[in-house]
């Protein structure tokens, strides 16, 4: 069998995935509860952690900017790659037009965070 | 027989691709013992019951990878598989899933020969060696890197377990995937260039969704599941390095 083999691009894909995937079972859970219960609800930690001054000054840094960029623009991109495949999975193959609509929305979801986090300065 | 013989049903998919139109069921009762495999079992419906039932077996003993079927609905060998443990309930026995039926449980495996053959399954020397030099050396540390992932006898029940090779047959998938790691990473050979090119191809690992099923069913505990994905990092560390490698493997 000796077919032209085609290079599949699907590292790049692979890689994002991978690395959102990693994340987000890292600190997925506990950016729910710092965000979703202790806060609101006023547990362990001080009522004003999350105020707008707070955040503000946390997305203007460098590194808050880093750590703000990498969660959403990585978990996008392993949510899109987990779809495109569950898709698969379940007997639906739109190929082309599937990996456009997730990985475009992961691809616009990125460009916007970078804009926004940008448009914040510094 | 002896006096502790019971009887118990097997359904057998049976199609014969020149009359029928699609597969059917046939149910046949069969008297068993206790030390009865489900490949006596077969084998008893075929000398006294329906001698036109085709199956493959050789060894009887969990060596040559034969006689893989689906039973109820898992792959396995179906001689180390028993019907005492089904009994009193019906067993179902049908041809390894996503593979063509050539008769009734006998499967084509053409495809899968051809996958084998595309890896190069042997060492592929860094130079030849006269036989005045002796033989290529190995440490046991050496052998023991890749003797696991070469334990397989070519059954195919990881093929008939894996639904990314079930969606897209093209996908060389885990058995292929485990001997092609096995000659990769085997201090001996020099052949993993060519072989990566396979690894890289849209036919190649990335098909491979991590369900691990390919290696739950596997007879010999060989672990394609962790080929497959070991050479996921392979290939992307491949992909992303290839520009910086003076070599330059792009294509």
């Amino acid at each position: 069998m000796k077919k032209t083999l085609k290079r599949s691009n699907a590292p790049i894909f692979w890689a994002l995935f991978g690395a959102g995937g990693m994340l987000s079972a890292l600190l997925g859970p506990i950016l729910v509860f710092i965000t979703g219960l202790a806060v609101p609800l006023g547990m362990l930690l001080p009522a004003d952690t999350m105020s707008y001054a707070n955040m503000l000054t946390f997305a203007q840094n460098i590194i808050g900017k880093g750590f703000i960029f990498a969660i959403i623009s990585l978990f996008l991109w392993h949510a899109a790659h987990r779809i495109f495949h569950s898709l698969h999975d379940v007997g639906i193959h739109a190929g082309i037009v599937a990996k456009l609509i997730f990985y475009g929305g992961a691809m616009v979801g990125t460009l916007i965070t970078a804009y926004t986090l940008l448009a914040i300065g510094f | 027989m002896s006096e502790n013989q019971r009887i118990i049903e097997i359904e057998v998919l049976r199609y014969n691709p020149e009359t029928d139109k699609e597969p059917s069921r046939q149910v046949f009762e069969v008297p068993f013992t206790d030390d009865m495999s489900v490949l006596q079992g077969v084998q008893y419906i075929k000398d006294y019951l329906d001698g036109s039932l085709s199956f493959r077996w050789s060894c009887r003993m969990a060596i040559c990878g034969s006689c893989g079927m689906m039973i109820n609905g898992e792959p396995s060998l179906s001689c180390e598989t028993f019907l005492r443990d089904y009994y009193p309930a019906r067993v179902r026995v049908e041809a390894l899933a996503h593979f063509p039926i050539e008769k009734d449980l006998v499967i084509n495996m053409e495809g899968f020969i051809e996958k084998l053959e595309s890896i190069q399954p042997y060492i592929i020397p860094k130079e030849e060696r006269t036989l005045a030099q002796g033989e290529y050396l190995q440490t046991p540390a050496q052998l023991a890197s890749y003797e696991q992932f070469s334990s397989c006898i070519n059954c195919m029940l990881c093929y008939a377990a894996c639904p990314q090779f079930g969606l897209n047959a093209e996908f060389i998938g885990p058995a292929a995937m485990a001997l092609l790691h096995r000659y990769n990473i085997d201090s001996r050979d020099a052949g993993k260039a060519e072989r990566m090119e396979l690894v890289n191809s849209e036919e190649g690992v990335f098909n491979c969704t991590a369900v691990g099923y390919c290696s739950e069913v596997c007879p010999k505990h060989v672990d394609p599941a962790n080929a497959v994905n070991q050479n996921k990092t392979n290939s992307a560390a491949d992909y992303f390095l290839r520009f910086l490698t003076p070599k330059g493997g792009a294509k």
